[in-house]
C-alpha cells in the first residue's frame, strides 16, 4: 500500500503499481493525456516501468475546450 | 501572404477563422459550430483528467486531432513557468510542437503579461515550439515577439471574451505592415462584421471563441464568420475605393434628358 496525491486528491494504491496501472485504475487511454510525475514529465513510453512510491505526485492532464 | 491560403507555422489553411473550442453548451454544439465555420484549427486548454467521474465526455471524443489542428494553449497561465510547464505537457500528450502561448497579466481584464510572454516565447522557441502568441496591440512589443521566432503574432482586439470589437485599428494596421509572420486577431471580436473589419485592415486570419459560442444561435454564428472572413479577405485583396468628402454621381450625366 502506498499513499499518492493524483491531481490535488489523495489516493492509495496497492504496492508494485505503475503509471500504467493508474491508467487503467481510471481507465484513461495513453494516447489522450499527458503526465507530469513529481514535477517531471514522464514518455509514455515508461508509463509501465515507472512504479509509484508513498507521497508521490502524479498530474494526469488531458485537452479540454479552451479559447 | 496575400493568397488566399494561410500559412502559419508550417500548415496550410484553407480558412483564415480559427475558432476556440471553450464556453460551449456541450460538445456536441462545439462540434457542430467548428463544422459550420469551416475552421481547419482549434485551440484547446490543457487540465486535470476529472479522476472522480470516469464516464463523463472528453473533448476528444467528439474532436479529432488527426482531422483538425489543435493548438493548444496557456489560458489562466500567469507567470513564463505555468505557460512553459502547460506546453510541455501539451507537446507530451499530442506530440506536435504547434501552440499557443498566453501570459496573462491581470485577472480583470486578462490584458497579456508582455515581460512573461517575450520570455516563454525565447525559451520555447529554443526548445523548437512553433508559437503563435497572445500579445497586446503595441508594435514595438509585436516586433520583438517576431525578433524572437514567435509563428504569429495575435494581438487582442479588445479584453478577451468582452466582444468590443476592434478598438484600435490604426496598431492592428502598423502590426500587419510590419510583420514578416501572420498577424492573427486574436480575442474580444463581438460579431461578424468585427471579423470583416479585421480582415479588410489585412489581418491574415482571425481567432475567436465567446462571439460564437455565446451568440444565441452559435451554429448560425459559426456559419455567419465563415462567410465574413471570406467577405474581409476578399474586400482586402480587391482594394477600397477612396474615401472623398463630396459626392461624385454614379449615373453618367452625358445624355441627360
Amino acid at each position: 500500500m502506498a499513499k499518492i496525491q493524483l491531481n490535488g486528491k489523495k489516493i492509495s494504491i496497492k504496492s508494485k503499481f505503475s503509471i500504467q496501472d493508474l491508467l487503467k485504475k481510471y481507465k484513461l487511454e495513453k494516447k489522450k493525456i499527458a503526465i507530469e510525475y513529481n514535477g517531471s514529465i514522464i514518455p509514455k513510453i515508461n508509463y509501465n516501468k515507472k512504479y509509484l512510491k508513498n507521497n508521490d505526485k502524479v498530474e494526469i492532464v488531458h485537452f479540454i475546450g479552451g479559447g | 501572404m496575400k493568397k488566399n491560403i494561410l500559412k502559419v507555422a508550417g500548415k496550410s489553411l484553407k480558412s483564415r477563422l480559427i475558432v476556440g473550442t471553450g464556453k460551449y453548451k456541450s460538445f456536441f454544439e462545439t462540434a457542430k459550430a467548428i463544422k459550420a465555420s469551416g475552421a481547419e484549427m482549434v485551440t484547446v486548454a490543457v487540465r486535470r483528467v476529472n479522476i472522480l467521474d470516469k464516464k463523463k465526455p472528453i473533448l476528444t471524443d467528439y474532436l479529432n486531432p488527426k482531422k483538425i489542428i489543435f493548438l493548444p494553449n496557456t489560458a489562466g497561465c500567469f507567470n513564463s513557468e505555468d505557460a512553459l510547464r502547460t506546453l510541455r505537457l501539451a507537446r507530451e500528450m499530442g506530440g506536435w510542437k504547434l501552440v499557443k502561448l498566453e501570459v496573462l497579466g491581470d485577472k480583470k481584464t486578462l490584458y497579456p503579461n508582455m515581460i512573461e510572454t517575450i520570455k516563454s516565447t525565447k525559451i520555447l522557441v529554443k526548445e523548437g515550439f512553433k508559437v503563435m502568441v497572445y500579445c497586446t496591440d503595441d508594435p514595438l512589443l509585436a516586433k520583438k515577439l517576431e525578433d524572437n521566432g514567435a509563428s504569429a503574432i495575435m494581438p487582442l482586439a479588445s479584453p478577451i471574451g468582452s466582444g468590443l470589437g476592434l478598438q484600435n485599428k490604426i496598431n492592428i494596421s502598423l502590426i500587419i505592415k510590419q510583420s514578416k509572420v501572420p498577424v492573427i486577431v486574436d480575442a474580444g471580436i463581438g460579431t461578424a462584421s468585427d471579423a470583416t473589419i479585421a480582415m479588410e485592415l489585412g489581418c491574415d486570419g482571425v481567432l475567436i471563441n465567446s462571439a460564437i459560442a455565446n451568440a444565441k444561435k452559435p451554429i448560425l454564428m459559426a456559419q455567419a464568420f465563415k462567410d465574413a472572413v471570406i467577405s474581409g479577405r476578399n474586400s482586402y485583396l480587391a482594394g477600397r475605393m477612396q474615401k472623398n468628402y463630396f459626392a461624385t454621381p454614379s449615373s453618367p450625366i452625358k445624355g441627360l434628358i
